[in-house]
C-alpha cells in the first residue's frame, strides 16, 4: 500500500515537470496558434545557464533557478522580436520548419560549447534522499518540484483568469483585430506571453537536470513529451495540459513500476485511447481556429 | 563535349590514378579512423582520437621507414554514415587501414568493406562478441562484454551476493552484459530475483528503482549506456537504496574514468569489474595517465586505452612486416602480437583476432578527493567467452 503512495508522488512528481516544461508550448500554439517546436531548447538552455552558474561559478541552487527563468526569458524576447515575429502570419508548415531548424541549431551549438556528455547541477545537501512519511519514501527534491510547480499553477491560472494582463491576451488571441481597435498592443502582449513561456522551459530545464538529464540532445529527446501534453491536454488553457501532465506521469511512473515489460508504452497508449475518445484534447475546443 | 570523350577522358583519369597509387602508398601509410566525434558517442570518439594523437606524438609518426597518416572522419555512430566514410577512405583516399568504430552497429557495417577491400579493420571500441567473427580483417582492441560480465558474475556468487536483481537497457549491448552475468552468476549458486529491462531513451529511472528496492535483494546489476550511469547512481542514492545496503555491481562501462567524478558520492562502493581503470598502479599506467592529462586536460577512460592500443598494434604491425602494406600479412603480424598496456598485460588471440586482458575488480574510493575505481582482485588474460563457448 505505501508503495501505491510512494508511486503515486512520484508520477505527480514527474507529471508537474512535464508541465513546466510544456506549459509555455501550450501558451504558444494554443494562445497564439504558433507551432514552436525549439520549446525544448529553451528548456535546454535554462539547464545548462544553472549548471554552469552552480557547478562554475559557485551560486547557490535556489539563485540560480530565478535566473535560468529570467535568462531563457531574455533569450526568448530577443528571439521573439528578430526572427518568430516574421513568421506569425506565416503557414504551420513554414513555421515547424524554421523552428525545427533552430531546434537543430541549438543542439550543435550547444554540443560545441558544452560538449556532448550529460552534466548535472551540483545540489545543495538538503535537497538530497528519501525522507519516510508515515511508511511513504519522499523524496526531498521531488517534494520541491511539486511544491514549486503547484505554486506556479495556481499563479498562471490567476494571471490568466484575474488580472487585466490575462483578460488582454485573451482578448488578443480571440480576435487580434478588435483588440488592437480597443487599444491592446497584441505585439507586445505575444512577446511578453512567448518569454512568459520560455522562462518557464528554462525554469523547467533547471528543474529537471536531476531527473530528465541534461545533455544537448535534450531539445529533440522530449519533444515528443512536450507535444504529447499539449495534444492530450488540449491548447486552449491552463488546467489541460496541467491534468494531462499529471495522467501522463502518473500513467508512465506507474506502468512502468507495475507492468515493466509495457512501461515505455503505457503514454502513448493513454494518448491514442484519449485522442480517439476527444480528438481535440481533454478541454480543447470543438472548433479549432 | 560528346559522351565517347567523356567516357575517355574518364578512363583516362581512372588509368593515372592507378598509376600514381603505388607510388603514394610506398611513402605513406594511411590510417582511416572512422569514429562518432559528434552525437551521443562523442566522448568515445574523442577519447579515442587524443589517444591516438598522444601516442603519435610519443613514438613519432614514422614506422618502418613509413610516414604514418591519419585521416579522421565522424560518422556520429550511425551505421549507415560509417559504411559510405569507410567506402570512400578504401577508394579514394587508399588506406590501408580502418580503425575506431564506437558502436558495434558502426564496427559490423564496415566489415564486409574489409573483407573485400583485404584491409585491417581495427575495432577500438565497440564491444559485442560478434563482431570478429564478420571478417577475417577485423582485430579489436578493445574488450567484449562478456569478458567484464562473466567476471562481475563469477565474483559476486563467490563473495556473498546471493541475490540479484538486474536492470539493463534494452539494446545489445545490454542484453548481452545481462545474459553473460546470468550464466555466470546462477551457475555459481546466485538467484536473479528481478529482471527489468529499460528502455534505451529513459528519462526516469524512478519507478524501476522502486521495483529493485521492492525485491530486496543483495545486490543490483546495472549495464545503462555510458552517460545515463550518473542519473542511475543519483536517483539510486535519492530512494536510499545504498542505505538499504543494496550495492551496485555491474560491467565497468557504468562506472566510466570520464564521467565517475560528475556522479558524486553516491558511486562510493560500487563494485563493477572491467579492463582499465585509471588508478590502475603501474609504471605504463601512470606514464599515460599524467601524459594524457597534460595533453587534454582530464583523465583517460577505458576507451582512450582501446584507441592507445589500437595504434600501438598497428604501429607494431608494421614493424614486423618491415612497411609493407598487404592485408593478409597485416593480420598475421598482429596475430599473437602482446605487449604491456596501460591497462597491463595483453595480446591479440591467434584464432579469434579478439583481444586477451586482465579484468579487473574494483571499487568506487575517493583517492585525494578524486573518485576513482580501485582494483583489488585480478582476474589474468581473461578471452571472450562469448567465443570460446562454441
Amino acid at each position: 500500500m505505501t508503495t501505491l503512495f510512494t508511486i503515486l508522488f512520484d508520477g505527480v512528481a514527474y507529471g508537474m515537470l512535464l508541465f513546466v516544461l510544456a506549459c509555455g508550448l501550450a501558451v504558444t500554439l494554443g494562445l497564439m496558434n504558433f507551432v514552436n517546436l525549439a520549446h525544448g531548447a529553451f528548456a535546454m538552455a535554462g539547464g545548462y545557464i544553472c549548471a554552469v552558474l552552480v557547478n562554475n561559478q559557485g551560486w547557490p541552487f535556489f539563485s540560480a533557478l530565478p535566473l535560468a527563468f529570467v535568462s531563457a526569458a531574455a533569450i526568448g524576447v530577443a528571439l521573439e522580436r528578430t526572427l518568430y515575429r516574421h513568421l506569425y502570419t506565416r503557414s504551420h508548415l513554414d513555421q515547424v520548419l524554421f523552428t525545427i531548424g533552430l531546434t537543430f541549431m541549438s543542439v550543435a551549438a550547444v554540443d560545441y560549447i558544452m560538449g556532448s556528455s550529460r552534466i548535472f547541477i551540483k545540489l545543495p545537501a538538503a535537497l538530497e534522499g528519501q525522507f519516510d512519511f508515515f511508511g511513504v519514501g519522499i523524496g526531498r527534491y521531488r517534494l520541491m518540484i511539486i511544491v514549486i510547480c503547484g505554486l506556479l499553477t495556481v499563479a498562471l491560472q490567476l494571471i490568466l483568469a484575474k488580472t487585466r494582463f490575462g483578460s488582454r491576451l485573451r482578448a488578443a488571441v480571440d480576435d487580434p483585430r478588435a483588440a488592437s481597435g480597443l487599444g491592446i498592443n497584441v505585439p507586445q502582449v505575444f512577446a511578453f506571453t512567448f518569454a512568459f513561456g520560455c522562462g518557464l522551459a528554462g525554469l523547467g530545464g533547471a528543474l529537471s537536470a536531476e531527473i530528465l538529464g541534461l545533455d544537448p540532445y535534450f531539445p529533440l529527446k522530449f519533444m515528443i513529451y512536450f507535444l504529447i501534453v499539449v495534444t492530450v491536454g488540449g491548447s486552449s488553457s491552463i488546467t489541460g495540459p496541467f491534468l494531462a501532465s499529471l495522467l501522463l506521469g502518473i500513467g508512465d511512473v506507474a506502468g512502468k513500476y507495475y507492468v515493466p515489460k509495457m512501461g515505455p508504452f503505457v503514454i502513448y497508449t493513454i494518448m491514442i485511447v484519449i485522442l480517439i475518445w476527444r480528438p481535440n484534447g481533454l478541454f480543447g475546443r470543438a472548433a479549432a481556429r | 563535349m560528346s559522351i565517347r570523350s567523356q567516357l575517355l577522358l574518364a578512363a583516362g583519369s581512372v588509368a593515372a590514378m592507378l598509376a600514381l597509387a603505388p607510388a603514394q602508398a610506398q611513402e605513406t601509410v594511411k590510417i582511416g579512423l572512422i569514429l562518432p566525434m559528434t552525437g551521443g558517442q562523442a566522448s568515445t570518439g574523442k577519447q579515442i582520437d587524443n589517444a591516438v594523437k598522444l601516442y603519435m606524438q610519443q613514438n613519432g609518426d614514422t614506422v618502418a621507414g613509413k610516414k604514418i597518416e591519419v585521416i579522421l572522419k565522424d560518422d556520429a555512430a550511425v551505421p549507415d554514415n560509417t559504411k559510405r566514410l569507410a567506402q570512400e577512405l578504401i577508394v579514394n583516399d587508399k588506406v590501408n587501414f580502418i580503425a575506431g568504430f564506437g558502436v558495434t552497429p558502426a564496427a559490423l557495417a564496415a566489415a564486409p568493406l574489409a573483407t573485400q577491400a583485404k584491409i585491417p579493420e581495427i575495432v577500438m571500441a565497440a564491444g559485442t562478441s560478434i563482431i570478429t567473427e564478420r571478417s577475417p580483417y577485423i582485430v579489436r582492441t578493445s574488450f567484449t562484454l562478456a569478458q567484464s560480465s562473466t567476471i562481475i558474475g563469477d565474483w559476486a556468487a563467490k563473495n556473498g551476493i546471493k541475490k540479484v536483481a538486474t536492470l539493463t537497457s534494452d539494446y545489445a549491448p545490454g542484453n548481452d552484459a545481462l545474459n553473460f552475468f546470468k550464466q555466470n552468476f546462477t551457475a555459481g549458486g546466485g538467484e536473479i530475483v528481478e529482471e527489468v529491462k529499460v528502455p534505451l531513451q529513459n528519462p526516469d529511472f524512478a519507478p524501476f528503482l522502486q521495483r529493485m528496492k521492492d525485491a530486496k535483494p543483495d545486490a543490483v546489476f546495472v549495464f545503462v549506456p555510458a552517460g545515463q550511469g550518473g542519473n542511475f547512481m543519483k536517483q539510486y542514492a535519492e530512494r536510499g537504496l545504498d542505505k538499504s545496503g543494496i550495492k551496485v555491481i555491474g560491467p565497468g562501462d557504468v562506472m566510466d574514468d570520464d564521467l565517475l567524478n560528475g556522479m558524486g558520492d553516491a558511486a562510493l562502493g560500487t563494485v563493477t569489474a572491467h579492463l582499465y581503470s585509471a588508478a590502475h598502479p603501474s609504471a605504463a599506467n601512470k606514464e599515460f595517465v599524467a601524459a594524457y592529462k597534460k595533453a587534454f586536460g582530464q583523465r583517460p577512460g577505458f576507451m582512450a586505452v582501446g584507441g592507445y592500443d589500437g595504434i600501438r598494434l598497428i604501429y607494431e604491425a608494421l614493424k614486423k612486416t618491415g612497411g609493407k602494406t598487404d592485408g593478409d600479412a597485416l593480420i598475421e603480424a598482429m596475430k599473437g602480437a602482446k605487449w604491456e598496456s596501460p591497462r597491463g598485460p595483453i595480446s591479440i588471440d591467434p584464432e579469434t583476432r579478439d583481444i586477451v586482458q586482465n579484468i579487473y575488480i574494483r571499487k568506487v574510493e575517493k583517492v585525494d578527493g578524486e573518485l576513482y575505481n580501485v582494483e583489488f582482485a585480478t582476474f589474468e588474460a581473461v578471452k571472450d567467452s562469448g567465443k570460446t563457448k562454441k
